[in-house]
């Protein structure tokens, strides 16, 4: 019997997008819909002084103008994530207004919406509303915002923090640790601010059904249960049964279609007050307004190593910029999902990390593919390669002398780190040593030495990232400071027929899911895969989920129809039972049919199923159906980890970076579908590299974006990047029923620190010791020339 | 992304499109590949109230041989450049240079006289049409005339062009030693700067673009070429170098040299 864990199965969503029959939210389109556009500030920081809709209201085709004064959404959209002051005081959690009332506090943010009959008549009576504004100083950068008389972006307090935080040891010991250190290597950089571009932009459509009296909102989210409970719980006060979010096809998010976004809201509003379903779709340009940016963290960091280059202590602080307002995950994302990766892969016995978060005047920071952790790895990766340079130790060679030892997670306990988490299984030294191997290090070294002769700028930069995904154990994360759990849904229901329907509270955006989780189902039922449909996205259909987001869906979305699928079998088995007329303990179940051990006596799942809905003949008590669903809670978070190293040449003339081979060695536990999981590691390989060489969001003092086009904000190519060499080891995850650590943010953490100490390397000999990202030309041609 | 209004209208000869121009004034905007125009109406940085689409006017997409020199056409999309055998071997700097404009798609659409009557400071052509010493010749309401590359480019998104003017075809003499060096910028793929050079005996003549709000010819360059590329040196003496945030003043007069070095020992 065919089985299909482990194989490169190709992807069954994959014809419906090839052909453009994707579902898309901007594809829907409902009787009597409406189209919105919005007035969007000019400045980032601003007093507004009036708003005159009244030409826009009589303009061709408008339905209606709304302003702050129309008394939508009164709380503002809410964040997600709780973290105090670390003197104990609350975090300030500013209101976030559907609409600027008198006050701009962002580029782009909202001031009107005009609905009209067609998107063009929006559009034109946009520019009809008129709003008087008073231009302040803003302040865009987080470390700035904490200097003394820093334009503040919230009046009501007295500075522009948001939290403060810290993770680790007692810092005294650290500072001590690192006073009497042999060597103390340092870093002072930004992990700069980036935008996520998913493909498809951000789409909204509400409809208010006054029969029903029941709301749908379409929207492009990665997270369609959540947005629901906010929108309606925190919102809007409007009953959470009552509405029905729906997110079919989802062109990626990477974090940035988790968040509830003001405008769901906003529209969800209107679609009552207008009776009639009204539609708004982003633009490029309003997307890299208004998407939630990632990262922008102003780094200062010391790590302390004895002669042997053993690391002993490392001290950091950070200033991580929240934008204007917090976004639903934000206050994690530096803290709970960065502090807490701050071990490495190494036995760094004494670890501090403090975290200023301050307000800006930006569009707001959250989680971006990686989410904290790419910032985590980036630091510990460069800082330990740079070390390396500083004691003249090969970067290879320190990195073995700090690793943790292997440990299965099973017979070996987890590792505790410093930082709060136990890993739950790995071998570091394992995957490095087959990234060295598959680049050919050795043979690598001597052909720079040589290429140097001859004036070749040849480098090579390693990486070996560890992460904490599948999140999360709901417990913990509510210890941390969530306020919300995160668990999954996992539901299976098997048709009369034998056929199955899976309904997951994972949500698919690019991942394969529709193929993945029929595999396993597949193999788990001994049926074929084109007997399970993978249904997700719909809060009418799927009991609830939270989303996919944090490499979980597997992990944990996974497991929770793991959960449901071990029930049907149970259950099946007593059918089969009763059937075979056999005592239960005789059953084995294989290939689709459950049979009496030592004999040929057996019953099919179809016939099973078909007797669980036409129960004739039937055991007593048993309830008709085989149908269940399961809630999955995990015990731990999951680690993958792995070895990226990069190979570069820089022009030594114009100081342009040719990436020239990519090695990638990861850790994702084991593995349903490889074909997808290498498809996962090359994207996030190449946002890695994006970030490293091309990716830049880019605010001038005066808050004004301008990198705010893709004629200026530079995304990779396929020509930037080489072909991306693939490999794995496996190291099971001991704590969930698929051994499954995660794949989807992998390739984005390992390989940024790998490309920059590549580019670092080249130049070494030059005396270039650290480049700030991204390295473009310009940047690569000065420290050249330094 | 969705322009304001505009009327439309696609013009069957330049005559018509010039009574059009006319007609119109600076409300009119011709509309050729429509690459550069499109996009900005888009943002609504332009709103032209009248668009005279080009594109149908026949005979002015064709790329021919006249004597000792090759005429492009206007409307000659640049993969036709790009793809033209005898752009490739008579005029071989025009295709490498029609080659590095955008992508596919772009190249597909964009045409060389929308191009050049744009003016971007940071397009290709440009550099090639200065350093071959190429004609545009254009038309108007007073008739036909022929303006000299040099000058042509008058300032950035400036040119000689009047208002009821046309670009009809570029005249460009046949070119044995040229090429065309781009330095592309990562997120654009415009040129941070881009330079042509084309070899003539002991001399050379070098186009410029990229560098400056004006493309220019490098004749400091030209003046001191001794066959080597020691000359690069003046590649931004006496030049006006832009600015910005992918490269600023002295990375791009760096790389002007740099590039003018390429060509020249081309």
């Amino acid at each position: 019997m065919e089985t299909f864990i482990g194989k490169p199965i190709k992807r069954r969503e994959d014809a419906r997008f090839l052909k453009g029959a994707g579902k898309y939210t901007d594809d829907i389109k409902l009787p009597k819909m409406t189209q919105a556009a919005f007035v969007r500030s000019p400045y980032a920081h601003a007093k507004i002084n009036s708003i005159d809709t009244s030409e826009a209201e009589k303009a061709d085709g408008v339905v209606a103008v709304y302003t702050a004064k129309d008394g939508c959404g009164e709380y503002g959209v809410p964040c997600g994530w709780q973290v105090d002051f670390k003197n104990g005081d609350t975090m300030r959690e500013p209101k976030h207004p559907l609409l600027a009332s008198n006050k701009i506090r962002h580029l782009g943010e909202a001031v009107a919406i005009v609905v009209a009959e067609t998107l063009e008549q929006a559009r034109d009576a946009v520019e009809l509303v008129v709003v008087d504004y008073e231009d302040l100083p803003a302040v865009t950068c987080p470390k700035k915002a904490m200097e003394a008389g820093a334009p503040k972006v919230h009046d009501e307090w007295d500075d522009n923090a948001a939290f403060d935080w810290c993770i680790g040891n007692d810092r005294a010991e650290v500072e001590a640790a690192l006073a009497s250190a042999h060597h103390v290597t340092e870093m002072v950089y930004r992990n700069q601010r980036l935008a996520p571009n998913a493909i498809e932009p951000r789409s909204y459509i509400a409809d208010y059904d006054v029969n029903g009296d029941k709301w749908t909102l379409y929207t492009s989210t990665q997270n369609p249960h959540l947005i629901r409970l906010l929108l309606c719980a925190f919102v809007l006060g409007i009953p959470e049964h009552k509405v029905r979010v729906v997110s079919y096809d989802v062109g990626g998010g990477f974090g940035s279609k988790v968040y509830h976004y003001t405008e769901e809201a906003l529209l969800t509003w209107i679609s009552k007050e207008i009776g009639r379903p009204v539609k708004w779709t982003s633009d490029r340009s309003e997307a890299f307004l208004t998407d939630a940016h990632g990262r922008d963290h102003h780094v200062k960091s010391k790590m302390g190593f004895d002669k042997d280059g053993k690391i002993v202590a490392h001290l950091t602080d950070e200033f991580c910029a929240m934008g204007a307002y917090l976004s639903t995950f934000a206050p994690a994302v530096p803290t709970y999902l960065h502090g807490t990766l701050f071990q490495g892969v190494y036995t760094t016995p004494l670890i501090h990390l403090n975290v200023t978060a301050p307000f800006t005047h930006t569009v707001c920071v959250d989680a971006y593919r990686g989410a904290g952790r790419p910032e985590a790895t980036y630091l510990l990766e460069r800082i330990i390669s740079k070390a390396a340079k500083e004691m003249d130790m090969d970067p290879a060679e320190i990195r073995f002398k700090n690793f943790i030892t292997p440990f299965n997670g099973t017979t070996e306990p987890g590792y505790q780190t410093q930082v709060a988490l136990q890993y739950d299984s790995g071998n570091y030294e394992g995957v490095l040593k087959r990234g060295l191997e598959m680049l050919g290090y050795e043979d690598f070294r001597k052909e720079q030495e040589e290429a140097r002769k001859n004036g070749k700028l040849l480098g090579v930069g390693i990486s070996t990232y560890i992460e904490g995904c599948g999140i999360a154990p709901s417990a913990v994360v509510g210890s941390l400071g969530a306020r919300a759990g995160l668990f999954e849904v996992g539901h299976v229901r098997v048709q009369p027929t034998g056929k199955v329907q899976v309904l997951t509270g994972s949500h698919s955006h690019g991942q394969g899911h529709e193929t993945v989780f029929a595999q396993f189902v597949a193999d788990k039922l001994g049926i074929p895969m084109d007997d399970i449909q993978i249904e997700h996205g719909d809060t009418d259909q799927v009991a609830f989920g939270m989303g996919t987001y944090g490499s979980r869906s597997l992990a944990v979305g996974g497991s929770a129809i793991v959960k449901s699928v071990e029930k049907v079998l149970e259950k099946g088995a007593k059918i089969a039972a009763h059937k075979l007329e056999a005592a239960e303990g005789d059953l084995e179940y294989a290939e689709g049919k459950w049979t009496v051990k030592g004999t040929d006596k057996s019953i099919s799942f179809g016939d099973v199923s078909l007797t669980a809905y036409v129960p004739h003949d039937y055991p007593e008590g048993l309830e008709p159906g085989l149908d269940f669903s399961s809630f999955y809670d995990p015990t731990n978070f999951t680690y993958p980890f792995g070895t990226h190293i990069a190979v570069v040449e820089v022009c030594p003339d114009t100081g342009k970076v040719d990436l020239q081979r990519f090695v990638a060695c990861d850790d994702v536990g084991n593995v349903m579908n490889p074909m997808i999981v290498d498809g996962q590691i090359h994207g996030g390989v190449v946002q890695g590299i994006g970030q490293a060489l091309l990716e830049e969001v880019v605010y001038d003092e005066g808050g004004q974006m301008i990198s705010g086009s893709y004629m200026d904000y530079a995304m990779p190519r396929a020509d930037d990047v080489p072909s991306i060499e693939t490999d794995r080891t496996v190291t099971p995850c001991p704590h969930n029923p698929l051994g499954v650590k995660g794949a989807g943010e992998a390739g984005a953490i390992g390989s940024t620190p790998a490309v920059v100490s590549a580019v670092v390397d080249a130049l070494a000999h030059l005396g270039v010791a650290d480049i700030q990202m991204p390295l473009t030309p310009q940047r690569v041609w000065k420290a050249m020339q330094n | 992304m969705i322009p304001a209004k505009f009327d439309y209208i696609k013009v069957g000869s330049v005559s018509e499109a010039i009574n059009m121009l006319e007609k119109h004034g600076d409300e009119a905007k011709i509309l050729a590949g429509g690459h550069s125009l499109i996009p900005a109406m888009k943002l609504r940085l332009s709103r032209p109230e009248m668009l005279i689409d080009i594109s149908g006017i026949s005979g002015m997409d064709t790329i021919s041989e006249d004597d000792d020199e090759i005429v492009v056409g206007a409307n000659c999309t640049h993969s036709a450049i790009a793809s033209s055998e005898l752009v490739n071997s008579q005029l071989n700097i025009l295709a490498q240079t029609a080659k590095c404009i955008g992508d596919i798609q772009v190249r597909n659409r964009g045409t060389i006289g929308g191009s050049l009557a744009h003016a971007d400071p940071a397009s290709d052509y440009p550099a090639t049409i200065l350093a071959c010493d190429a004609k545009i010749e254009v038309e108007g309401k007073s008739g036909k005339r022929t303006i000299d590359a040099t000058d042509f480019f008058l300032g950035i998104f400036t040119t000689a062009l009047t208002e009821d003017e046309l670009i009809t075809a570029i005249r460009f003499p046949k070119v044995v030693n040229g090429s065309y060096h781009k330095f592309f910028q990562s997120a654009s793929r415009f040129a941070v700067v881009g330079v042509a050079a084309v070899k003539e005996g002991d001399s050379v003549k070098v186009g410029v673009t990229g560098v400056s709000g004006t493309p220019y010819r490098a004749t400091a360059v030209e003046n001191a070429y001794d066959g080597t590329s020691s000359a690069a040196s003046h590649a931004v003496d006496d030049v006006d170098v832009m600015s910005d945030h992918f490269a600023g003043e002295e990375y791009r007069s760096h790389l002007a040299k740099v590039m003018v070095k390429k060509a020249l020992e081309a």
